[in-house]
């Protein structure tokens, strides 16, 4: 697919102190705007790392990022993240936690008040969206596992940012609660084409959701694979058992292997 | 199930009565003498002989300590929440304050008299400085803590160092600090007490010191009755306050003690 560049990370590097070396080294690549990626590699090989980079958390030691057009200096502002702990705050109720952002991202922040209603609704449509309606009112502690993380994905979609970092998000979930909910995001991105950077461990899942799944060696991380995922969309869970999906995981995971012995 | 749950909550009177009766009749049964260790009953007969005395003397001590109490929340927060929210102040204060914390308040005593002369003044005062410190770290442990995850999900939303204060942090202390006020009122009892020994002209310690001029022993043991009395029911009080506040606290996440 051809997207106009929204995300361009040209030659960048991050050494988090001087003695340790570079967390990731090298990395050039660019998401279209709209692309849904997913970053696959073993762990400590800089996942998380490329994520705090992408998001202007971290500035590189070496290199440039650049996000809709402009140099990255700082915390980007409009970005929605998630992460393998849903994070969500337990003196709020699911629906005052998914309004969060609401409260902090402008222009939203200085209508709160008096759009209060208008957001509560969207709040409201958003969680229905996830299958949480009835649970508005009821604390994280009174939630499943996998709903609490479809209120934080929730909480990363209110503002409707232009770029969701998703980071492990269905990884503490069994099987089918990860693989629903791996359709609850196909829909919301189906419907709003932001930009999605997603990573995970679950080669099935990138190859799933994904328009391009990207492998990182061991650290220093190094974009050692790029592979685009020609799956005609929409795509339902049947695809997961097509020849095509089955062998396009197992040419990953060959990659994964060579990554995991070189 | 409920017996054992009726067994929890009686236990705290159930252990009274038997340190009580042991107080009790481990003195008869070693014929202690009085002058060295009254009976129980014979320190609450001195409290019921003298309940005059002692309610005018309870009042100032209370009051006093309540005034230092409040000065060691306020001044326990704001250094709190100094220090749990910039790292250049806990790196800096920090070991000051520990070190300020481990030297014996009695101490300072002498230097509040030198100061503000004898009276209410040096008493609240030195229920401040023993109660504020457990206050100050209760409220920095809770900011400093918050999850790099969360924070970060707070920051890529473009949130101020102070939206995060408002919006997690202080929340999230809220029960830290419920949790030291327990601490830190039962604390300034000792701070204010100590305090009237030397230094006050009214107050249970003044009283005590007078019942121990005169070796009248019982009621110095009446005194220290009233003394923990009182800081059991505020003690008391803040609990039931804590729980009120935070009962998210208990189930949402992992609290300290
Ligand atoms: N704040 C930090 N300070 C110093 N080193 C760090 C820091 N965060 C990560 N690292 C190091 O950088 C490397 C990459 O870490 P990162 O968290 O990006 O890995 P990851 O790919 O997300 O791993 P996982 O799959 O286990 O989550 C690791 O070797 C780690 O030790
Ligand atoms: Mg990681």
């Amino acid at each position: 697919m051809s997207h106009p560049a929204f995300v361009a990370f040209d030659r960048v590097s991050l050494a988090y102190d001087e003695t340790s070396g570079y967390a990731v080294e090298d990395i050039t690549l660019s998401i279209g705007s709209g692309e849904f990626i997913a970053i696959v590699g073993p762990s400590g090989c800089g996942k998380s790392t490329f994520m705090k980079l992408c998001t202007g958390l971290k500035a590189p030691t070496q290199g440039t990022v650049r996000v809709d057009g402009k140099g990255v200096a700082g915390p980007l502002k409009i970005v929605g993240m998630a992460f393998q702990a849903p994070n969500l705050l337990p003196w709020r109720t699911t629906l005052d936690n998914v309004l969060l952002p609401l409260e902090i991202v402008q222009p939203y922040r200085a209508s709160f008040k008096h759009k209060h209603d208008e957001y509560v609704a969207r709040a409201r449509k958003l969680l229905e969206t996830v299958g949480l309606e009835g649970s508005e009112g009821k604390f994280p502690w009174q939630l499943s596992g996998g709903m609490q993380q479809r209120a934080s994905i929730c909480r990363a979609l209110i503002h409707e940012p232009q770029l969701l970092m998703l980071d492990e998000p269905f990884g503490a979930l069994d099987a089918f609660t990860r693989e629903e909910l791996w359709l609850v995001l196909r829909d919301l991105w189906q419907e709003r084409r932001f930009t999605v950077v997603l990573v995970t461990h679950d080669l099935r899942e990138a190859v799933f959701l994904a328009d391009t799944v990207y492998c990182m060696s061991r650290r220093p991380g190094k974009i050692v694979a790029r592979r685009a995922i020609d799956l005609p969309r929409p795509r339902d869970l049947e695809v997961t058992y097509s020849e095509h999906f089955i062998g396009i995981v197992h040419e990953l995971r060959a990659h994964i292997g060579r990554v995991r012995k070189g | 199930m409920a017996a054992k749950r009726n067994l929890d909550r009686w236990a705290p009177w159930i252990f009274l009565v038997v340190l009580l009766l042991v107080w009790e009749f481990g003195v008869r049964l070693f014929r202690i003498d009085e002058f060295v260790l009254p009976t129980a009953s014979a320190s609450f007969r001195a409290l019921y002989d003298n309940f005059g005395p002692i309610l005018m003397n309870t009042w100032p001590t209370f009051w006093t300590t309540m005034v230092g109490f409040g000065i060691g929340i306020v001044v326990g927060v704001l250094i709190g929440v100094l220090i749990g929210s910039s790292r250049l102040m806990y790196n800096g204060l920090y070991p000051l304050l520990v070190a300020f914390n481990a030297i014996p308040k009695a101490a300072f005593v002498p230097i509040l008299v030198v100061w503000f002369g004898i009276g209410v003044v040096p008493a609240t005062l030195t229920a401040f400085l023993i109660c504020f410190f457990p206050i100050t770290v209760n409220v920095a442990t809770g900011l400093a803590t918050i999850e790099p995850e969360l924070e970060d999900v707070l920051r890529a939303l473009g949130a101020s160092r102070a939206d995060v204060l408002i919006k997690v942090g202080l929340p999230r202390s809220i029960p830290y600090f419920f949790a030291s006020l327990k601490v830190a009122i039962t604390l300034a009892f000792v701070g204010s007490v100590v305090s009237e020994l030397t230094a006050a002209n009214e107050g249970i310690g003044q009283l005590m010191l007078a019942a121990s001029s005169t070796m009248r022993v019982p009621l110095m043991f009446a005194g220290l009755i009233v003394i923990s009395i009182m800081a059991m029911v505020m003690y008391v009080a803040f609990a039931a306050l804590e729980r009120r506040m935070t009962g998210w606290a208990h189930r949402g996440m992992n609290m300290p003690g």
